[in-house]
């Protein structure tokens, strides 16, 4: 009799569980749902093309954080390395000659490897704080965030930098087969961030540092290197989101990307990642940053002024959280 | 606020006739288990009284409802002759019985005064605080008590002695009667306890009553008057400690004889494992030796904070090289992270199942599979078959119960979590086993199968160190114990002269 109830709570644990991963996935078809109801324009081809491609700069920005978080960290700098990858690699792809202090143009291709590379070197030194010198993460990173904008600002004089050579606008402006690339590239991250996260031993290490540093560094993990990796993976797709931005526009602001870490954590935590580490998926998260871009675009569509966007946006990441741990609770 | 007056009143002026506090058959049952079947305690103003006891032997219990913070089942108490019923905590502080916890907790930014008035602090108009004569006052009351500490230092800034100095202080400014301490000593060196001992019997002249309780013999002996024990939830017997020694204390605390709760089968062998000599630790652990041959389960005996912990995380690369030569197999090796101490075949079961053991998040699976990804992986990425075949082969080796290797492990009972944890070290293929208290928080059936699981490895020619503070698993386990007091070697033992007297007299 004991084996059965035995069984039948480990089912019941095994729904919730499924509950928790598809519960974010209900609401986003039941959104989308109302949402080709209520307007006849927001199912066309054209408007979830522009939806996807608004998700794309918070859903790479949000991947990264997801790793982050995961280990029980926050990437609060992503908004300022945004900027600075953003302008440091525009300032090696413009026509113009104020901003060029480093001559140029150059190809794309430098350009962006600059870009990555700045956004890499951020989450280095974020990494190395946190994980070496025992810094808490909220604190160092909010220190990269003063930081990296400050220097933005220094490097870029205040000002944008503008034109931008083709290549460089394509990443943000092409299309593969009409699917923009910012989509594809999005698409591409997350295939990789799932990737990393469920086959590789980085992934295993990540999610055992985050659920338990002392248990993980006692298996003889090494956690000070998972903790640099995931603040670095978070500047590289920082960096990525950064020219993505300047590429569409086509011209760098050295205000480019405040708040941004804010929707970022937005889209994790509506995906079911818990702050607490250990837990979460990348796939909530892919979630989480559409759900969020289709809100956003259904109030658009429906003509709701963007101030109540926000108020709106505020309900559903306490709204989400709050159904999270009344499951968390019932079982 | 307290005038001196009332200060005078409160540190004397007791009927040395009357019981301060008097209980007679206390039982507590939790579902179904009994805690404790017959508690008996009578405390005389004026004393200090040793309450008695090992692991579950209900002193707990006994304390958290005399304190209210537990209900009873059966049972009277009765303070000063009045019979009492105590339903809160602050039940038993209004009627002057006041505990002093083995883990302290004080506010640690806030000054000496305002820890002790706080949630009562004096105040003006308007609420404000006034704090002029908040330091006055608790300035007088540290000072009758000859403590010589200002109210107006700042709680961090004290030693954990002086620490519980002001806790003591706290107790009698809610005009305690009765001061129960539980393990005082347990973070203290010696100096710090003889000041503590100096303001017991300060306490004691003043006519209050003290419940001392301590697993260290000695220090029983110094300072407390009397005696009662307890074990299996049960009073042995009570009396006064000029008149019994030390040996018929243990023999009472000790009590029953062993039965077969034990397998052991294994059969020490000629071939030495591990061998550390002058080994150092963090300030834990000093000059230590010992060594532990293929087949040997040794066991690391000693009490809380005796530095037994911090040899294994030494060992185990897990804090920094402070001396002392370790062999393996007879190579000298010195491991900087556990990494290196796993590939060189060291395993380690650590004291905390919760907090270093297991990743509660994850599931059977990959807690298992945690110590050896590497082996598990091909290049950067995991090989889910071979995984998956891991877990199984430590589900079924250990007879693991859980529905499915992906369940997280959080939903297991302690035996299997504590199974999954030997499982995942046994997946390493370890030749020397560091066990640090393996059967906490276990029932006696997954405890009787982990006897198995180290016999087995014994048998086998691998070697254990064991730490346990558990006398019976001692004596019923270890082919040879090392005693250890306040970080050092304090006594070795081999089996033949094992008996449960020679080790509690060396370690405390």
């Amino acid at each position: 009799m004991s084996a059965r109830s035995d069984r039948a709570r480990d089912l019941k644990t095994l729904a919730a569980r499924y509950g928790q991963k598809y519960g974010i996935l209900a609401a986003l078809v039941l959104v989308c749902l109302a949402l080709t109801v209520a307007n006849e324009f927001f199912l066309t081809p054209r408007n979830i093309v522009n939806v996807l491609r608004q998700a794309s700069i918070n859903g790479i920005l949000a991947i990264g954080m997801t790793f982050v978080i995961l280990t029980r960290g926050i990437d609060l700098s992503v908004g300022s390395v945004v900027a600075l990858a953003g302008v440091v690699s525009a300032s090696l792809a413009t026509t113009s000659s104020t901003a060029g202090a480093l001559g140029g143009p150059y190809p794309a291709l430098i350009a962006l490897s600059a870009g990555l590379l700045v956004g890499i070197a951020c989450g280095w030194v974020n990494g190395v704080i946190v994980a070496r010198f025992s810094v808490p993460a909220f604190v160092a990173t909010l220190g990269m965030l003063s930081a990296a904008r400050g220097i933005t600002l220094l490097y870029a004089d205040g000002r944008p930098v503008p034109a931008l050579t083709d290549g460089y606008r394509y990443i943000g402006r092409g299309d593969i087969f009409g699917i923009p690339l910012p989509v594809v590239l999005f698409a591409l991250v997350f295939v990789s961030a799932v990737w990393v996260l469920n086959y590789t031993r980085f992934g295993r290490c990540i999610y055992a540092v985050g659920g338990n540093p002392h248990a993980a560094r006692v298996s003889g993990i090494n956690v000070r290197q998972v903790k640099i990796g995931v603040y670095m993976i978070a500047g590289a797709l920082a960096g990525l989101a950064g020219m993505l931005l300047a590429a569409r526009t086509g011209s760098a602001l050295p205000q480019a990307g405040i708040a941004y870490e804010l929707d970022a954590i937005a889209a994790v935590v509506i995906g079911g990642t818990s702050l607490a580490g250990g837990v979460g998926r990348v796939t909530g998260t892919l979630i989480g940053a559409l759900l969020i871009a289709v809100v956003n675009n259904g109030l658009d569509l429906m003509g709701v002024e963007s101030y109540y966007q926000q108020v709106i946006k505020g309900a559903l990441i306490v709204a989400a959280v709050m159904l999270d741990q009344a499951r968390h609770k019932s079982t | 606020m307290l005038g001196e007056g009332e200060i005078a009143a409160i540190l004397g002026g007791n009927d040395l006739s009357q019981a301060l506090l008097e209980v007679v058959g206390l039982q507590k049952s939790f579902g179904g288990v009994v805690a404790l079947s017959h508690g008996e305690f009578s405390l005389q103003p004026g004393s200090v009284h040793a309450l008695c006891g090992g692991n579950g032997a209900g002193k707990s219990t006994f304390l958290t409802i005399v304190m209210g913070i537990q209900s009873r089942d059966a049972g009277s108490i009765r303070v000063k002759g009045r019979v009492v019923n105590f339903e809160r905590p602050q039940d038993a502080l209004a009627a002057g019985i006041s505990i002093i916890e083995q883990e302290l907790s004080p506010v640690p930014a806030m000054s000496v005064a305002e820890n002790i008035y706080l949630g009562r602090e004096p105040v003006r108009f308007l609420g404000r605080v006034d704090f002029a004569a908040m330091n006055r006052d608790a300035q007088r009351l540290l000072d009758e008590l000859k403590f010589a500490i200002s109210a107006k230092t700042l709680m961090m800034d004290l030693s954990v002695a002086e620490v519980q100095l002001v806790e003591i202080a706290k107790a009698l400014s809610y005009d305690a009667e009765v001061i129960i301490m539980d393990e005082p000593t347990s973070a203290l060196g010696e100096a710090e306890a003889d000041q503590l001992f100096a303001a017991i019997t300060r306490l004691k002249e003043a006519g209050k009553g003290i419940i001392y309780v301590s697993h260290r013999l000695s220090e029983i002996f110094e300072i407390a008057d009397s005696y009662t024990v307890f074990r299996d939830g049960a009073f042995v017997g009570s009396g006064a400690l000029a008149d019994v020694t030390r040996d018929d204390l243990i023999q009472m605390i000790v009590g029953r004889t062993l039965n077969e709760e034990f397998i052991k089968e294994n059969e020490p062998m000629a071939e030495m494992a591990l061998s550390v000599s002058g080994l150092n630790a963090e300030g834990a652990v000093r000059d230590v030796s010992f060594n532990v041959h293929r087949g040997e389960i040794l066991a690391l005996y000693g009490l809380m904070g005796s530095g037994r912990s911090e040899i294994f995380e030494r060992l185990f690369g897990l804090t920094e090289d402070r001396g002392g030569e370790i062999r393996l197999f007879g190579a000298p090796v010195d491991f900087r992270s556990p990494k290196e101490a796993i590939d060189m075949g060291l395993a380690l079961v650590t004291e905390d199942r919760k907090g270093s053991g297991l990743v509660l998040t994850s599931d059977v699976r990959s807690n298992i599979c945690l110590t050896q990804l590497e082996q598990l992986s091909f290049g950067p990425v995991m090989e889910p078959a071979r995984e998956a075949d891991a877990a199984e082969r430590m589900i079924n080796m250990f007879r693991i119960k859980t529905a499915s290797d992906r369940l997280e492990v959080s939903d297991l009972s302690g035996g299997n979590q504590q199974k999954v944890v030997l499982g995942k070290w046994f997946l390493t293929s370890p030749k020397v086993l560091l066990l640090d208290e393996p059967t906490r928080g276990v029932d006696v059936g997954a405890k009787r199968e982990i006897y198995r699981i180290m016999s087995d490895f014994a048998q086998a020619g691998g070697a254990i160190v064991m730490i346990s503070s558990e006398t019976d698993e001692v004596l019923g386990m270890a082919d040879r114990v090392v005693v250890m007091r306040d970080g050092r070697v304090s006594g070795e033992v081999p089996r033949s002269e094992l008996k449960a007297e020679t080790l509690v007299h060396l370690a405390a």
